[in-house]
């Protein structure tokens, strides 16, 4: 089979390109912890509220773990519970959680923080909240007809002081 | 293998286009993962 | 390749195969392009939709309109003519197989889309569980998968026939009925995903059979099918690009082989690499989904290799009409004919369409542009212009040659006005698109406030932009329309040419392991086996108690 000299170039440049992008995407992975949602655990999504943590959504100080902060959130149709959340400005923030009933999306807009919750499944992400601001939290996946009324505030405030 | 002359067609545009086609890629990889490394 | 006579004409029962598969196609484009205006009107605050009507009722009526109806059927139609024109008319038993298709595809078109207008199928294109449509939608689009695979196999053994009778001969299959025997077989091995999800899961559930349904489980196996689904809709395009182009334009098939070799690397890493769609979701480990990466990355390699192709026979034929220097010969190339510009203008599209997929599948970079609508505008340029302005580009010509009549010039200046219209239209509501999407704006989603949050306010005038993106869009479909009409009944009677191109003289011979299908599936297989087998056993070994179903419409 013939191919054109420069067509290897050209292969041998694109594949170079995506390699390095792979590159940096798995130490970015495996060597620093930067995955997305991979939460493993699992509940009975019919008993959610009387299961820990979910039986007391909100924000929670923790001590002697890697994260100052759990903020445990429950997802059903069309509300998050709780309606907002504020955090200091710096913290090492946990956010955990999971659907009540159908699919439903956890994205804060602006920030990095985005996954699909689904019944059963405890969906977790660990970041570092160094901006001020209020954020916007969104379901971002179709979950009914009143999928846009779904939405909650995440406030970063500057301020070493928990609510 | 084909015949040589084939090696010596004239494709240089041909390069340089998909080498645009690869900057394009880059630049706009490149931006989406600053964008993403710069929020939490 | 056997160079073949450029006035050869498809069968004309082959051809009435084709054409009843095209009409459905462009109702579902009419239908499915008015609801997209509905929704970017709706979006844009402007608007609400008249009483009774919801807007994901509408959004699941585009989805499965456009993103289902339109593409399979202009497929079939397409590959039916294709595989008649290059292997030989079909036997009375192979167009049979074609017209059951046909008619199971119909009927089930019509059975799942009666179901969402009377709002019991609400559950868009996707139908996640444990959103619960009612039976029938489940079973027309089970009917409408069903018929695909008996169609597509009359497709195939056309093909086989043409293998056994030109044993002897040594010759190479004909490119354009190889190439959509892999587009078939990728698509039957992908379909096997959604045809387990459907009939194992979600129809018993939705009968009463069964009363949970594992979510999960139904996600991954709708997205094993789901990744393959838009190399379906992209590889009919790359025909187009790779076999009928080159002699639109005047000149040859840059290389038979490379053509061939990337149509087998689309159909071995299309399918392994679903779970790059579920990066943000729980219960699918993250080395398993960074594989799947990986594998998602190896498939962007066949469309570099095309992009090379595709600039070499321009740059060959623009050199051979006498364009100098680096770009001269870009000058040269056949500006004012439709079958040539309204595929270009595709071509062009699937470069920042191609570019924002590399970093849809980035991992975690997936964070950025998960289910907003960067995504929407993602595949609004490559499904919703690289892939239909080339089947449109197509249509132009295929629809009067198999209607005996001509593509006029009047009718092809305003072929290529749709498709400055399109591009234009398109221009605006992507980039706005793309735009919103990374600062946070979500796709499928109703006009929404959103409690007056000021993040929410900086989406809006992206939203306008959509809707004066969208209309333009809807514009360019009217003409669409018009002109299929008139090429299908109106347009001056006449033999319309069936390009096919012929092969560069130094394109050097195909090697034989490119036709041997044996050897590609089992490597398929084997890759299947190895991007799924662990996952797949994770989420059944861990699954909690499956979901009962919700009507939340």
């Amino acid at each position: 089979m013939h191919i054109h000299k420069y067509e290897k170039y050209w292969l041998v440049f694109g594949v170079t390109t995506l390699v390095a992008f792979l590159i940096i995407l798995g130490i970015g992975a495996f060597h620093q912890g930067s995955h997305p949602n991979n939460g493993k655990k699992t509940l009975d999504y019919e008993k959610v509220k009387e299961t820990a943590p979910f039986d007391n959504p909100g924000v929670h100080k923790v001590e002697g773990k890697d994260w100052d902060y759990e903020v445990v959130v429950v997802a059903s149709a069309f509300n998050y519970n709780p309606p907002q959340i504020e955090v200091p400005l710096g913290a090492k923030v946990k956010f955990i959680a999971t659907s009540e009933d159908v699919m439903h999306g956890f994205e804060v807009a602006g920030t990095n923080i985005n996954m699909m919750l689904e019944p059963g499944y405890i969906s977790e992400y660990v970041t570092e909240v160094n901006k001020v601001g209020e954020f916007l939290i969104v379901c971002n996946e179709y979950c009914g007809t009143g999928h846009t009324m779904m939405h909650s505030m995440l406030k970063v405030v500057d301020s070493n002081e928990s609510h | 293998m084909a015949n040589k002359k084939k090696s010596d067609e004239n494709l240089k545009g041909s390069l340089y286009a998909v080498f645009g086609v690869g900057i394009i890629i880059i630049l706009l990889w490149v931006y989406c993962f600053d964008l993403f490394i710069g929020r939490f | 390749m056997s160079h073949t006579n450029s006035m050869t004409k498809v069968d004309r029962r082959d051809a009435k195969l084709a054409m009843a598969h095209i009409y459905v196609a462009f109702i579902a484009l009419l239908l499915g392009g008015l609801a997209g205006l509905l929704q970017v009107f709706v979006r844009s605050g402007q608007f609400t939709l008249p009483a009774g009507i919801g807007y994901y009722q509408v959004l699941t009526v585009h989805g499965v309109l456009l993103g289902l109806i339109l593409t399979t059927f202009f497929i079939y139609g397409f590959q039916i003519a294709s595989v008649s024109r290059t292997s030989g008319t079909f036997t009375d038993t192979q167009r049979r197989l074609g017209w059951i298709g046909f008619w199971l595809m119909t009927i089930g078109t019509a059975a799942a889309a009666t179901m969402v207008l009377l709002n019991k199928a609400t559950v868009l294109y996707t139908f996640y569980a444990p959103l619960k449509a009612h039976w029938i939608f489940y079973l027309g689009l089970t009917l409408v998968v069903v018929g695909s695979w008996v169609g597509g196999a009359g497709q195939i053994l056309r093909y086989v026939q043409w293998r056994k009778e030109n044993k002897a001969s040594g010759q190479r299959s004909p490119l354009l009925s190889f190439m959509v025997v892999v587009n078939n077989l990728m698509w039957f091995v992908a379909t096997l995903g959604v045809a387990a999800s459907v009939l194992i899961q979600l129809l018993p559930w939705s009968l009463g059979l069964i009363e949970r349904v594992d979510v999960a489980l139904s996600r991954t196996l709708f997205w094993y099918f789901g990744h393959a689904l838009v190399y379906f809709w992209l590889l009919p395009a790359y025909m187009v690009w790779y076999v009928i182009i080159p002699k639109v334009i005047g000149g040859k098939i840059f290389s038979d082989s490379l053509a061939r070799l990337s149509f087998m690397l689309f159909l071995l890493f299309s399918i392994p690499v679903g779970i790059h769609h579920q990066l943000t979701e729980p219960g699918i480990d993250g080395t398993w989904k960074f594989i799947q990466v990986v594998l998602t990355f190896a498939v962007i390699v066949p469309s570099l290799m095309t992009a090379f192709s595709m600039f070499a026979m321009f740059e060959l034929r623009g050199r051979e009409l006498g364009g100098r220097g680096l770009f001269g010969w870009f000058k040269k190339l056949p500006w004012k004919d439709a079958r040539f510009f309204v595929p270009f203008i595709g071509m062009v599209s699937f470069i920042p369409g191609g570019a924002g997929g590399i970093v849809n599948a980035s991992y975690q970079m997936n964070q950025l542009i998960h289910n907003t609508i960067w995504v929407t505008g993602h595949f609004h340029l490559t499904i919703a212009t690289a892939v239909v302005l080339t089947y449109f580009g197509a249509a132009f010509w295929l629809i009067p040659h198999l209607t005996g009549r001509t593509l006029s010039k009047s009718l092809n200046n305003l072929s290529n006005f749709a498709g400055i219209l399109w591009a234009t239209g398109m221009t605006i509501m992507s980039s706005a698109m793309h735009i919103a999407g990374l600062i946070g704006a979500p796709r499928r989603s109703d006009y929404s406030e959103y409690g007056g949050a000021q993040q929410a306010y900086d989406w809006i005038p992206y939203q306008i932009a959509q809707a004066v993106g969208g209309t333009i869009l809807f514009i360019a479909i009217l003409v669409i329309i018009y002109i299929v009409v008139k090429l299908a009944w109106f347009a001056p009677k006449g033999d319309e040419e069936f390009p096919v191109g012929d092969v560069h003289e130094l394109s050097g011979p195909t090697p034989a392991i490119l036709e041997n299908f044996k050897i590609w599936l089992v490597i398929l297989v084997a890759l299947i086996l190895f991007a799924y087998t662990v996952p797949i056993i994770d989420i059944i070994s861990n699954s909690p108690a499956g979901s009962k179903g919700y009507q939340l419409w």
